[in-house]
């Protein structure tokens, strides 16, 4: 069988859970090969958000908690206190990371704890239906903003570059897409290093595609994350 | 140990040190606030120089949700993890406490009451009876201890750190404001053995996926239902109660904590007055010691419950001595202590 899939990859998890098209998919298979790349699938605990990032509890032959809510950071942060050689992830979506567990993700920047936070940002709760997130552009329809998102419930909200402005400068912090498969994995892999080598916080926000809640089709739906990708600029920050 | 003159809340620190504890987690809040700060102190003034206490960590979190999923982080990766709080510390405590009790984990908590609902007072009350047994959504398959002296604080910390590790429940111990600031001269033991700490997100030859949460109800039924006949296994062993001149006594007062304390008083001047009274205190209110309140129950021909709440006790009481209420006589003072001569007066 041709290999197409990372080694960390847990295959009797396979196929996934996720719907088909899901972004998820395509950002855990960098994140697979990330870990393949930098050889330490063994010294890695990975923890898993609720939403849709839960249906990854089992997806890594890898140590693997899942909790809820954004507290996965404050657990891996305990995690790491605990097994301080250890690769500790964090992996949620933009619901757990920008709302419910925003006040525990901006404290482990601020404090610089070594931690790896990866955040999927499709710009719904998804796993509930498709409700509004805080990432949820102006004029944006979902089921809890029928009309379209206005603009009292905010703007589309910038998690990485709120963390830079209150992150050590040793943090590294980046936003990739799904559309851009190389920099992504490019970015997890140096999100991992930073925290192996520099003992500092990093953390990755992943552009991603939710065909079933947004209703699009492949092509709309990459074309929905181009534009994603103007009001959220890729990049390292 | 030569004799010391301390707090609840500095035995709580003791005790736990004493237990092997290697990590707090911990938000300030009064009643609570000098564990946080004692065991702090602890690491920072002692690390450098005493080799036992070199591996000792703590993190003052962003708030209380933080501070136990910390611990539980900790606990799965091995270390003995501790939190402190009180009234609404102890509610947003709640979302690890339901975690642990789902994954098993063995959290540790350590709960000084203070008034309630709400921000209530920063004093005294026995209202967190219900948040530490019940309080999660789930079946409350937590144990609760409840101390009425501050030597006892000492004791059920250390206690409390060994149930988790060994039945693998979270453990709570309930002390209150009260407790917490008093100072008493109190002569401790230490432990002779204590029960050792494993990472638990972790195996040899085997990966390990823990989950919260199940696609199926026979799926979560089924781990429920072995966690649920593991704790019934297990409660012989964890329950404790005292029982205080209870054997011969016509009249018998239930109550636990620091209001236990206070009718064991009044109950030695009743003693005096040849009236036959005695106490049985539940020292695990969750589980219960079923038998040795039946015991001292069915001796009794008027029982008095007696507590600083509305009847959160007494209604773990009726529950366990069904069929026996027509002797019952509940005095309940939500968030205000009482005195012996309270308790006396209420019972003559």
């Amino acid at each position: 069988m041709t290999n197409f899939s990372p080694k960390s990859w847990d295959q009797a998890s396979k196929p996934h859970l996720f719907c088909p098209g899901c972004g998820h998919a395509i950002a855990l298979k960098q994140l697979g090969y990330a870990i393949d790349e930098l050889g330490i699938q063994k010294e890695t605990a990975l923890g898993i958000d609720i939403g849709c990032s839960l249906l990854a509890w089992n997806f890594f032959d890898v140590n693997t908690v899942q909790t809820h809510h954004g507290r996965t950071t404050p657990v891996m942060v305990g995690y790491k206190m605990a097994q301080p050689e250890k690769i500790v992830l964090a992996y949620m979506g933009d619901g757990g990371g920008y709302a419910i567990g925003l006040q525990s993700l901006i404290h482990a920047a601020f404090r610089n704890n070594p931690i790896t936070v990866v955040l999927i940002n499709n710009e719904n709760y998804a796993m509930t239906g498709g409700q509004m997130s805080p990432t949820t552009e102006t004029g944006i329809k979902t089921t809890t903003s029928p009309l379209g998102k206005d603009i009292k419930f905010g703007p589309g909200f910038k998690g990485p570059e709120l963390l830079k402005n209150i992150a050590s400068p040793k943090a590294f912090i980046a936003r990739a897409s799904v559309s851009n498969p190389i920099q992504l994995k490019d970015f997890l892999a140096k999100a991992i290093k930073n925290q192996s080598e520099n003992s500092s916080f990093s953390f990755v926000e992943v552009l991603s595609i939710c065909p079933t809640n947004w209703k699009t089709d492949v092509k709309q739906s990459f074309d929905k994350l181009k534009e994603m990708e103007k009001y959220y600029p890729l990049g390292e920050l | 140990m030569p004799k010391q003159f301390i707090t609840g809340n500095e035995a709580a620190v003791l005790g736990a040190i004493d237990a092997g504890a290697e990590v707090m987690f911990g938000y300030p809040i009064t009643p609570a606030t000098e564990i946080l700060q004692g065991w702090i102190t602890k690491v920072e003034l002692h690390s450098a120089n005493a080799e036992e206490n070199k591996k000792l960590q703590y993190l003052q979190t962003e708030d209380e949700i933080a501070a136990g999923f910390g611990v539980l982080g900790a606990v799965l990766g091995g270390n003995k993890a501790f939190t402190a709080s009180a009234g609404p510390g102890h509610i947003l405590l709640q979302d690890s406490l339901a975690m642990a009790e789902n994954l098993r984990l063995p959290f540790v908590g350590i709960m000084m009451q203070r008034g309630g609902p709400s921000t209530g007072t920063v004093n005294f009350s026995q209202q967190e009876v219900n948040l530490a047994a019940f309080g999660g959504n789930g079946d409350g398959l937590r144990v609760v201890y409840s101390a009425s002296s501050v030597a006892e604080m000492y004791g059920l910390t250390i206690e409390a750190f060994n149930t988790a590790w060994e039945y693998r429940f979270p453990t709570i111990v309930l002390g209150d404001g009260y407790l917490a600031k008093t100072r008493k001269t109190v002569e401790l033991e230490k432990p002779k053995k204590n029960i050792s700490s494993y990472p638990i997100l972790e195996e040899k030859n085997r990966v390990i996926h823990l989950r919260n949460c199940y696609s199926n109800e026979e799926a979560l039924g089924k781990i429920l239902k072995k966690n649920i006949n593991d704790w019934k296994k297990s409660a012989p062993q964890i329950i404790k109660s005292e029982s205080y001149l209870a054997d011969d006594a016509e009249i018998l007062i239930l109550a636990h904590g620091l209001v236990a304390a206070a009718a064991k008083e009044a109950i030695d001047k009743l003693r005096q007055e040849k009236i036959k009274i005695g106490l049985f205190r539940p020292i695990t209110i969750n589980p219960i010691d079923n038998a040795g309140l039946k015991k001292a129950a069915l001796n009794a021909n008027k029982i008095y419950i007696i507590e600083s709440s509305l009847n959160q006790f007494s209604r773990i009481i009726k529950y366990e001595l069904a069929g026996l209420e027509n002797n019952f006589i509940e005095i309940s003072k939500p968030a205000e202590g009482f005195t012996p001569e309270e308790i006396m007066k209420a019972i003559k």
